[in-house]
């Protein structure tokens, strides 16, 4: 009955208004997806086939070269290894030192507040610069080394500020001055009551470090010269941009079949590279959300 | 007399005050300290090094040592033929691409919020999302790839409705479009998140209301979505134009190459070319430095502005 009466109520107007959107929608799910679902396809084909327009909606001649030749390719491989390494150890070392400092920020009785509150916010609005940044990396011998990737910029106001908001939101007073009367002091406090009780920021910080650590390329570019070192995006640069592949792997061959071998190779590359990301994606997608809030919020 | 007593007292409370509250601070402050250490160490130290920007820097002498130069690197790129282009750049593709991804995700969070098949809607937002997580390595390495002329999909594409695909790459006029369509492509549909979540704010009775009054969907929208909307909208708007003159390195530098140089380069491109390529560290750090302070006047400015509009300021 009610449905009925819906059905009814909706207008001349309102149906085609509907019809307008949903036609943009899937006309925007497609310019979304379309792009991603070709570099697949792409990759799994006939290179011949690809570079003369066979490939638009389907692969064509299964061909699995690509994929083959970059299995080989020891270097992106360390590039994956170190990747994975920076990640993690950056990660680790990014909520250990903003975590703790966005508490301490929290905390009304905080003798000199504001003073620290400015020094934090001062480098959100001036800082070095390339070339002194350069200089003091060198000054400290951290370039080309693990460090240089994990320490010197892992302290980030915007992460602070963010998990400062939460704990003066999320953790109220009482349970403070309850832990006191109980006899814990700040640190067991905070150690063993608010870290548990602060795990959906925590893990909103942790996935934002970790996913600048995967996608940049910049501090390792200016500050690493080893290939050992080299994470994952430098490779891919190589490969993408510069195009390094072809002489890598593809001495021996005739031009133009290095040419197009080097292409397939282009977009398997980009398949293995963004794969692990997209399929974590749809898992932790809740806490990505939960960080744009949060995020929103005024510091 | 008494008033001078009880300032007396005051200030002697204050001083036991003080040390008991530094005492009572004191595990705060160690939470504090790695981030405090790291952050003068390593952001705080180079603020010291823009100094060179003054300086004819050179390696063997230090910092310290190396002779002043006043204010000869600002006037060489101030009378550099890079001057000009350089901040033309910058500013065309930042306000290029403001004037297409800022409207954008509004428009499809509105789309969004008039979908009522719950399942679509979610297929929508996911892969609207999705391109957001491809790295930007990544993403300039198929920019590359399906713009080639010969064998890229966008001329494949073209050449079923009968059009010949330039050579986009190597046009120096294409590069601001290039990079802020995809740009748009890349991250509309992560940035219309904040404004569904906004839209989710609004009190549904406000609809009951409207419909009773029989406005359209599209009357709705109209009068009771994009008002509401306003408010976050300007906040990032004001945003935005805080930073105009900071164009990313990353994805410009990646696309960038001696065709379209033109019009991509760009203020961060030029001071790493100067500093690390060409050595030149004093033009480089002044440059830096100039782009910085035209930056902070930017940022103060838009932030009194928003103090203005709202009753309290971003920071």
């Amino acid at each position: 009955m009610t449905a009925k009466m819906k059905k009814i109520r909706k207008s001349r107007e309102d149906r085609i208004f509907d019809g307008i959107i949903y036609t943009i929608a899937v006309l925007l799910t497609l310019i979304a997806l379309y792009p991603m679902y070709f570099i697949v396809i792409a990759s799994i084909s006939d290179p011949k086939a690809v570079a003369a327009g066979e490939v638009i909606l389907f692969p064509s001649g299964l061909n699995l070269k690509g994929y083959e030749n970059l299995f080989q390719y020891k270097q992106l491989w360390t590039g994956y290894l170190n990747t994975i390494i920076y990640a993690v150890l950056g990660t680790i070392i990014c909520l250990a030192v903003n975590i703790p400092a966005a508490y301490a920020l929290s905390r009304k009785e905080l003798f000199g507040r504001k003073l620290f509150v400015i020094f934090y916010l001062i480098p959100m609005f001036f800082t070095g610069g390339l070339i002194p940044t350069y200089m003091n990396i060198q000054n400290f011998d951290l370039y080309d080394s693990i460090w240089v990737m994990v320490l010197p910029f892992s302290v980030v106001t915007y992460y602070i500020i963010v998990a400062r908001t939460f704990f003066s939101s999320s953790i109220p007073d009482e349970l403070w001055e309850a832990a006191q009367i109980d006899g814990a002091g700040t640190m067991r406090y905070f150690i063993t009551i608010v870290l548990p009780l602060s795990k959906a920021i925590l893990a909103v910080i942790a996935l934002w470090s970790a996913v600048s650590q995967w996608n940049s390329y910049f501090n390792a570019m200016i500050y690493l010269r080893d290939d050992l070192l080299k994470p994952l995006q430098l490779v891919l640069r190589g490969i993408l941009i510069n195009n390094q592949t072809a002489s890598a792997m593809l001495t021996g061959t005739a031009a133009t079949e290095a040419k197009e071998m080097a292409e397939l190779i282009k977009y398997s590359v980009i398949v293995i590279s963004s794969a692990p990301i997209m399929c974590m994606y749809p898992f932790v997608q809740k806490y990505f959300n939960q960080g744009v809030m949060v995020g929103s919020l005024k510091g | 007399m008494k008033g001078k007593q009880k300032a007396l007292q005051v200030k002697k409370r204050g001083a036991r005050g003080i040390v008991e509250r530094l005492n009572k601070s004191k595990s705060l402050y160690l939470l504090m300290l790695p981030s405090i250490v790291i952050f003068v160490l390593f952001t705080y130290i180079p603020m010291y090094g823009i100094v060179i920007a003054f300086k004819t820097y050179k390696p063997a002498l230090g910092i310290a040592g190396s002779k002043w130069a006043g204010l000869t690197y600002f006037k060489q790129y101030f009378n550099s033929y890079q001057f000009w282009p350089t901040i033309k750049n910058t500013i065309v593709i930042s306000l290029y691409s403001i004037a297409v991804t800022f409207p954008l995700p509004i428009a499809l969070a509105l789309m969004c919020n008039q979908m009522t098949a719950k399942r679509f809607k979610k297929f929508f937002q996911v892969s609207t999302y999705l391109p957001h997580f491809i790295s930007t390595v990544v993403m300039c390495g198929m920019i590359i790839l399906f713009t080639s002329p010969r064998n890229g999909i966008i001329a494949h594409l073209l050449k079923y409705v009968g059009i010949e695909f330039p050579n986009v790459m190597g046009q120096a006029s294409a590069f601001p479009t290039i990079y802020v369509l995809t740009e748009a492509w890349q991250h509309v549909g992560w940035d219309s998140i904040l404004y569904i979540a906004a839209l989710s704010a609004i009190d549904p009775t406000l609809y009951e209301a409207a419909t009773m009054d029989g406005a359209s969907k599209f009357k709705r929208m109209l009068h009771i979505d994009i008002p509401m909307l306003l408010p976050t909208a300007s906040i990032m708007f004001i945003l935005r134009m805080g930073s105009v003159m900071s164009v990313g390195f990353e994805k410009v530098y990646l696309l960038q190459n001696n065709l379209n140089q033109k019009t991509s380069e760009i203020i961060s491109t030029y001071v790493y070319k100067m500093g690390l390529i060409s050595n030149q560290y004093s033009l480089s750090a002044a440059i830096g430095l100039f782009n910085n302070i035209v930056n902070l006047v930017l940022l103060l400015t838009v932030n009194l502005i928003s103090a203005k509009l709202q009753d309290t300021s971003l920071i």
